[in-house]
């Protein structure tokens, strides 16, 4: 049922909306809203839109309360959500009011996407169809009993019996016969389908530290969400090496600390692997993400690495996309080889993380260029 | 709205009830229409503050989000709803037992009967309904021809100062017109010494008159060049009248202070209305309307109601406790000058001369006062220790909300300094032609408590909006003078004498 407060409603989404775009830049950077994630949801916390008054400041005012207690007894914390409500308003808190508001992930890539200004991906294979959906659409005279369907069949009878004269009403049995007995019938619809696989890979040699893999994080909350936005389905691998490649799940990815040299050629290869033994390149759109602070063990080995995009991977992915995050220990040489190698190749994207303020260029860099 | 097909016989049946038994206790309400609502709609009426059509605007939208949430999160549920007007509509929430609509009902009644009979009430408008209706269709007919977001921004801005109004102005009158004739006379008498006649020429010189004369004269020149001439408590109307406003402008204004001042009598009152209310529904249900299988259910949305939180101050239960206790010192005439002086705690507990007035009193409560005169008089030390009050506050050692005394005089003051013009900070028109530049100059009362800075500063950048021009405030921040003033949207602060 609409109702009237819908208009009112969208107005204020609406309003939120505007303020979420405003804010992105700090949202993305601050990674403000983990650990608040739902299914499909994602909780934000935006500066409040309530409209502001004259009113007293709390901290001076205080209240009067009802029960047991010594003098000197805490009620609560003061800086937390609800502070003691003062009077019959319920409790503000102090300062800066922030105002929780949940809004799915799909908005969220909207705003994203109209504040980034990011293209929308035209998914290559969108032609492939991969899978059929069945819709019952009509009804047919024969078919499997499992299908048929009750009323129109009885409801045949009951015209053929009037039409013959065999109906009563004071007695109303109605007896099908075979030639009533219709069934349902289905229509078989191809849905063409696109999906995407995300790699990610990431350095967790000792020089990553947490401020690196935190950025990393966000970002690639970022990408994913975008993504997610673009396909029907996807799916996100993980892969994190230091001298040596594993893959591992979301948590571990994060979490993982390793103190060993660094091969960036390994996780390379287990991507080239990945690709060519799970995901053809022409049913799925793959874009493999690395990030490392720059540090390769040797000369050797980033030769490796250029050898194995320019053969095994790039010829199957949509975007090879390498983000240099910087590090205090990195040397962050890395990037200034790719760039040497893959200047002109469009399908290698570099971009350098300096902190948590340049993610937000960071991803324009990544998804900008709609593939 | 008057849909009342949703009634259903049943609770029309309890209805009557209920009623009949608030009558017989002499509860005095208009006709009540009641209307059951799924949840989704009480939200949304919730929202619109209990009216069926108010002007679109986001912010009830975003109550409206709020409302829902808490509901689905199961943290609370309206049981219900009444409005001031003439016939009363009041809403039930399906789905709610019996119990629950029988309680709800009884409370209703004395809510209507408070909306009657309260003096604080009598100057409102009881036909609110259609008041609102056509606010909302003026407010679309601005919409429609300057456009959704235009007319919006601006409520916003009106919305930002429609507590600075002046509720008490509709029962007092704040400034008389001079009588015609007392200049005249005054400028006989002032000035002039009282001396015998033979003394006069030496007591009040021509010289002197002449001198006193000027002063006067000055004086009285200065007070007109000041304007307004007396600060002014009703900002809102004085920016209706003086700010230079598109026509559209001003009335969008009208309405926001319009609906302002309907609203003002129930904050004024919230303790007593609600206090009035629980004390009638659990009289007309545990003497009347129970049936022996709902007592349970009874009592546990009772204790719900009256549950006291830390920190809280839970209107419902204040106000029926404070009616019980003056009902029952009225029984037993504690009260008057003998009371009052009596020294002694033990005789005073054992205290009655079985007066019996105490319903009368209740009624008569009722009908005189809002919550700052109820609290005033019927807060006693008895009552404060009995009920356990304490006062509250920010202990910034601690960074934590603690109990800071139990001391009758403390937690009295600060009970009434929460009440006072409904907690909320008295600001008023100092200056309409501030520093001869036509700039505006508003003062907030100080009155103990600092305003919250950051939205002082917003809420000065929406009174610039409305005014034009450059509006300044001049308040106190930790016990030092301190002038904010905004112009073009910019905020300077400098030290000034308060």
């Amino acid at each position: 049922m609409s109702q009237k407060i819908d208009l009112d409603h969208g107005r204020f989404r609406q309003i939120i909306r505007g303020k979420i775009k405003q804010n992105l830049r700090k949202y993305i950077s601050q990674g403000e809203m983990f650990g608040k994630k739902g299914k499909d949801t994602v909780a934000i916390p935006i500066p409040s839109v309530d409209i502001p008054h004259f009113k007293h400041g709390d901290k001076q005012q205080g209240g009067v309360g009802q029960g047991d207690g010594e003098v000197g007894d805490a009620l609560g914390q003061g800086e937390d959500g609800d502070g003691p409500g003062k009077g019959h308003e319920a409790g503000d808190r102090p300062g800066d009011h922030l105002l929780d508001i949940e809004i799915s992930l799909q908005e969220l890539a909207e705003i994203m996407g109209e504040e980034l200004e990011l293209p929308r991906i035209q998914p290559k294979g969108t032609e492939k169809i991969v899978a059929y959906k069945d819709k019952y659409t009509g009804i047919r005279n024969t078919g499997p009993e499992s299908l048929r369907h009750f009323r129109r069949t009885y409801r045949q009878a009951l015209r053929r019996q009037i039409s013959m004269g065999t109906y009563d009403p004071k007695n109303p049995v109605i007896i099908p016969i075979r030639d009533d007995k219709r069934y349902r019938s289905w229509r078989s619809d191809p849905l063409p389908q696109s999906n995407a696989v995300i790699i990610y890979m990431m350095d967790v040699s000792g020089s990553m530290g947490d401020e690196q893999k935190e950025i990393v994080r966000t970002e690639s909350f970022w990408i994913d969400t975008w993504l997610k936005s673009q396909y029907h389905g996807i799916e996100s691998r993980y892969i994190i090496h230091d001298a040596m490649a594993k893959e591992v799940d979301r948590d571990q990815f994060f979490k993982t600390r390793e103190s060993g040299g660094t091969m960036i050629s390994s996780a390379y290869k287990l991507c080239a692997k990945m690709i060519s033994d799970e995901y053809p390149s022409d049913l799925w759109n793959i874009y493999p993400f690395h990030f490392s602070d720059g540090d390769n063990w040797s000369v050797d080995d980033t030769h490796t690495c250029v050898e194995l995009l320019k053969k095994e991977v790039l010829p199957y992915v949509n975007l090879f996309a390498y983000g240099q995050v910087e590090s205090p220990y990195g040397s962050g040489q890395f990037i200034k080889d790719l760039t040497e190698h893959f200047d002109e190749d469009e399908r290698v994207v570099t971009s350098e993380i300096k902190g948590k303020e340049a993610i937000m260029d960071s991803i324009k860099e990544f998804l900008g260029k709609g593939r | 709205m008057a849909s009342l097909k949703r009634f259903p016989a049943y609770l029309r049946d309890v209805q009557e009830e209920v009623e009949g038994y608030a009558k017989d206790f002499g509860l005095d309400f208009f006709p009540i229409l009641y209307e059951v609502l799924d949840y989704k709609t009480m939200n949304e009426v919730a929202a619109y503050g209990g009216f069926p059509t108010r002007y679109p605007h986001w912010r009830f939208g975003m109550d409206y989000e709020q409302l829902a949430k808490s509901y689905e999160w199961g943290l609370s549920k309206i049981y219900e709803m009444v409005i001031n007007t003439s016939p009363a509509y009041a809403y039930l929430l399906e789905g709610n037992s019996l119990v629950d609509q029988k309680i709800v009902m009884a409370h209703v009644c004395a809510h209507v009967d408070f909306f009657k009979n309260n003096y604080y009430f009598s100057k409102t408008n009881r036909k609110m309904i259609d008041g609102m209706a056509n606010h909302a269709s003026r407010v679309r007919r601005h919409m429609a021809r300057w456009g959704q977001d235009v007319v919006e921004d601006f409520i916003d801005t009106c919305l930002s100062l429609e507590n600075l109004i002046d509720p008490m102005s509709a029962y007092i009158v704040r400034s008389r017109e001079p009588k015609p004739d007392a200049d005249d006379e005054a400028e006989e008498q002032s000035g002039r010494m009282r001396s015998k006649g033979y003394m006069e020429s030496f007591i009040n010189p021509p010289s002197y008159l002449e001198a006193q004369k000027k002063k006067r004269e000055e004086e009285a020149k200065k007070a007109k060049r000041r304007f307004p001439e007396q600060p002014q408590r009703d900002v809102l109307a004085f920016l209706i009248q003086h700010a230079p406003l598109d026509a559209w402008q001003r009335d969008v204004l009208e309405i926001v202070r319009d609906e302002a001042y309907y609203f003002a009598p129930q904050a004024m009152t919230k303790i007593m209305n609600e206090g009035w209310a629980t004390y009638w529904h659990s009289k007309i249900l545990t003497e009347k309307a129970l049936k022996s299988s709902e007592v349970i259910d009874y009592a546990d949305a009772c204790s719900g109601v009256l549950a006291t939180a830390p920190g809280r101050l839970n209107p419902y239960k204040l106000g029926v406790e404070l009616l019980r206790n003056i009902e029952d010192r009225w029984n037993k005439g504690q009260y008057g000058k003998e009371w009052d002086e009596c020294e002694s705690m033990e005789q005073k507990r054992n205290w009655d001369l079985r007066t019996g007035l105490g319903r009368k009193k209740v009624f008569e409560v009722r009908k005189l006062y809002n919550d700052i005169t109820f609290l005033d008089e019927f807060f006693t030390l008895e009552f404060c220790i009995d009920q356990k009050f304490y006062a509250f506050g920010f202990q910034e050692r601690t960074g934590n909300w603690e109990i800071m005394s139990r001391e009758f005089k403390k937690v009295k003051d600060q009970l009434l300094k929460m009440l006072t013009n409904r907690g909320q900070p008295v600001i008023v028109v100092e200056d309409g032609n501030f520093e001869n530049r036509s700039e505006l100059l508003l003062r907030h009362i100080h009155e103990g408590t600092d305003l919250d800075a950051n939205q002082a500063r917003d809420t000065l950048r929406n009174g610039a909006k409305l005014w034009t021009r450059p509006v300044s405030l001049l308040t106190k921040v930790e016990g030092k003078g301190k002038l904010l003033r905004c112009e073009d949207g910019n905020i300077s602060e400098r030290s000034a004498d308060y």
